[in-house]
């Protein structure tokens, strides 16, 4: 995790408000503030992860994305972050709609689907695909979305959301510059940086 | 032979009492010319003074929140003691913790029962209405008194966590972390309506006697009774109620009169009795309208969170998923206000069967999160501690 902690801390203004959505145990988050000096809040629904946020000082709200973000006015935060969890939700359309309104910036990670080994896995198993990034079986997985690179690159231009920045990293989530010419075959982690005018 | 008591009990305690000359103007209006304020203090004060912690009590709760006044009768700890002692939640090795019974109370702070220096008899229904205005600048009295500059928290469930925002609100500079804990903003028509039911039922005892029946030699029962019955109906939970009591008769078959015949109304007939030999009617009467009357947006254009802009301290906000008195709803427009007023808060929703009650109960998930908030707070006014 920590390649990708550091690449979306370079991505962050020191001092920035921040709101990140499910934002586990904190880590990111306490992460941020350290190393940027941010000021914001985790949602978060785990009981226990919330704990963990409490013990590690870090802001956490009890929260179920699915509701939206409602208690939180337009353009309150500098960077709303999602890291893992976008695949998470049913209403992805919407959250992400309300990720741009409550925040200048997005900040998504996601497992990219159309990884060559997922690929193959469907093409030749004829399995869903399980690996390191996409580590459940389709029975006891929490993901509800599954898409690519391409897909979510798609969503966005309809939605006139602007794509300013994008990374991919490999399953350590490490940047893997082979990934550059064919990410959306070589990434296994997608990052991007999201705007709308 | 006195029983020892256990090893993560602050053990045994006294109660003290301070006399305040100081006329206290009160809401109302009316001002309260000299008072007395009975407390207890665990643990030790450190030497810049940081490290105290304030418990704010609730409707029928007092100044006695942990350890024993009798140590041969170690069944009667105080209200809070599951999470206030060595090693507990409120951690006593790490805070010097206060808490005093409010005026308007009947355990030995200034209220109903006290005599009114104008004729010498009980104030009874002349005692003035307070506020949880008025608590918070009776408290701050108190801090004076003990070297309390700031609190390092201010800590209360229910009517006790109305009390800690509007410390929060009142003297911004002078508590670093508020903890409220199945408290409401406001209370709601439904809320009001329950306390109004349960004054009712007081001020239509034949007992009551407008409120002077100490004259008469008599308590209102049957009314405080009911009040209190009709309370803890609204402290418990759907859940809860079934699963301790379900429909069982004592019996075991219905008798076809009006006696105790569930086990849930042997429990609230119990509960009622008990409490009527502990508490006070004019007092219950006094703090349900203490409770009705808070309302610190008011002050502020209704905006919540123009309350809490002036607010310094840092927020956990504690609800649990079966309470309906004030639920986890109450405490999401308190976290919203917060927010919205760019105050530093976390929000925990605590799974529970118990209700509103379950802000006494050592839930582990709730003393966990009780636990590992304070720890934080400890290490930021003991930062030499390992």
């Amino acid at each position: 995790m920590r390649p990708e902690l550091e690449l979306i801390s370079d991505w962050i203004r020191p001092g920035a408000r921040v709101l990140d959505l499910g934002c586990g145990d904190g880590a990111l988050l306490a992460y941020l503030h350290e190393r940027r000096r941010v000021n914001g809040y985790g949602l978060e629904i785990d009981a226990d992860n919330i704990v963990k946020c409490i013990q590690a000082g870090v802001n956490v709200i009890h929260a179920d994305l699915e509701a939206g973000l409602e208690d939180f006015g337009d353009g309150s935060f500098d960077y709303v972050l999602m890291t893992q969890t976008l695949q998470t939700v049913r209403h992805t359309e919407r959250l992400l709609d309300e990720m741009l309104r409550v925040g200048r910036q997005g900040i998504v990670t996601f497992p990219n689907f159309g990884f060559w080994r997922c690929r193959m896995q469907i093409a030749l198993q004829g399995l869903m695909p399980v690996g390191k990034t996409l580590p459940y079986q389709w029975y006891n997985t929490p993901n509800v979305h599954l898409f690519t690179l391409r897909d979510f690159e798609k969503l966005c231009r309809s939605k006139h959301i602007d794509i300013l920045q994008r990374m991919v990293l490999d399953y350590a989530h490490r940047p893997w510059r082979g990934a550059r010419f064919w990410p959306n075959l070589f990434g296994e982690i997608a990052l991007y940086r999201l705007g709308r005018a | 032979m006195a029983a020892l008591s256990p090893p993560d009990s602050v053990g045994l305690v006294t109660p003290q009492t301070l006399h305040f000359d100081e006329p206290l103007a009160l809401d109302c209006g009316q001002t309260l010319a000299d008072y007395e304020i009975v407390y207890e203090t665990y643990g030790a004060l450190n030497a810049d003074h940081s490290n105290a912690v304030l418990i704010c009590h609730a409707l029928s709760g007092d100044h006695h929140v942990a350890g024993y006044h009798d140590e041969a009768d170690l069944n009667k700890p105080g209200w809070w003691d599951n999470c206030i002692g060595p090693g507990k939640p409120i951690d006593t090795r790490e805070f010097f913790v206060v808490c005093c019974n409010n005026l308007g109370g009947c355990k030995g702070s200034t209220g109903p029962t006290s005599i009114n220096p104008d004729n010498r008899k009980p104030y009874g229904p002349d005692f003035p209405i307070v506020t949880v205005k008025d608590w918070v600048h009776s408290q701050a009295r108190l801090a004076d008194q003990l070297g309390v500059r700031q609190w390092a928290a201010v800590i209360g469930g229910s009517l006790g966590g109305m009390q800690a925002m509007q410390w929060a609100i009142t003297f911004p500079e002078r508590v670093r972390h508020v903890l409220a804990i199945a408290a409401a903003p406001r209370l709601s028509a439904q809320n009001i309506a329950f306390n109004e039911v349960a004054r009712q039922a007081i001020l239509s005892d034949p007992d009551f006697h407008h409120g002077h029946y100490y004259d008469f030699g008599v308590v209102p029962r049957r009314g405080l009774m009911i009040a209190r019955m009709l309370g803890h109906i609204t402290y418990l939970s759907e859940e809860g109620m079934r699963a301790k009591f379900g429909r069982e008769l004592r019996e075991g078959r219905p008798n076809f009169n009006f006696d105790t015949e569930f086990e849930v109304e042997s429990y609230l007939r119990h509960q009622g009795k008990a409490f009527v030999d502990r508490f006070d009617a004019n007092t219950y009467l006094l703090m349900t309208k203490t409770l009705d009357y808070f309302d610190p947006a008011a002050d502020f254009d209704q905006d919540l969170s123009a309350a809490f802009h002036r607010a310094q301290a840092q927020f956990l906000v504690v609800s649990f998923t079966s309470d309906w008195r004030f639920s986890p709803a109450r405490s999401r427009e308190i976290v919203r206000a917060l927010v919205r007023a760019g105050r530093e808060v976390s929000y925990a929703e605590i799974p529970s069967d118990y209700g509103h009650d379950a802000f006494l109960m050592p839930i582990p998930l709730y003393h966990d999160t009780l636990r590992g908030y304070l720890m934080r707070v400890a290490h930021e006014v003991n930062p030499d501690a390992p």
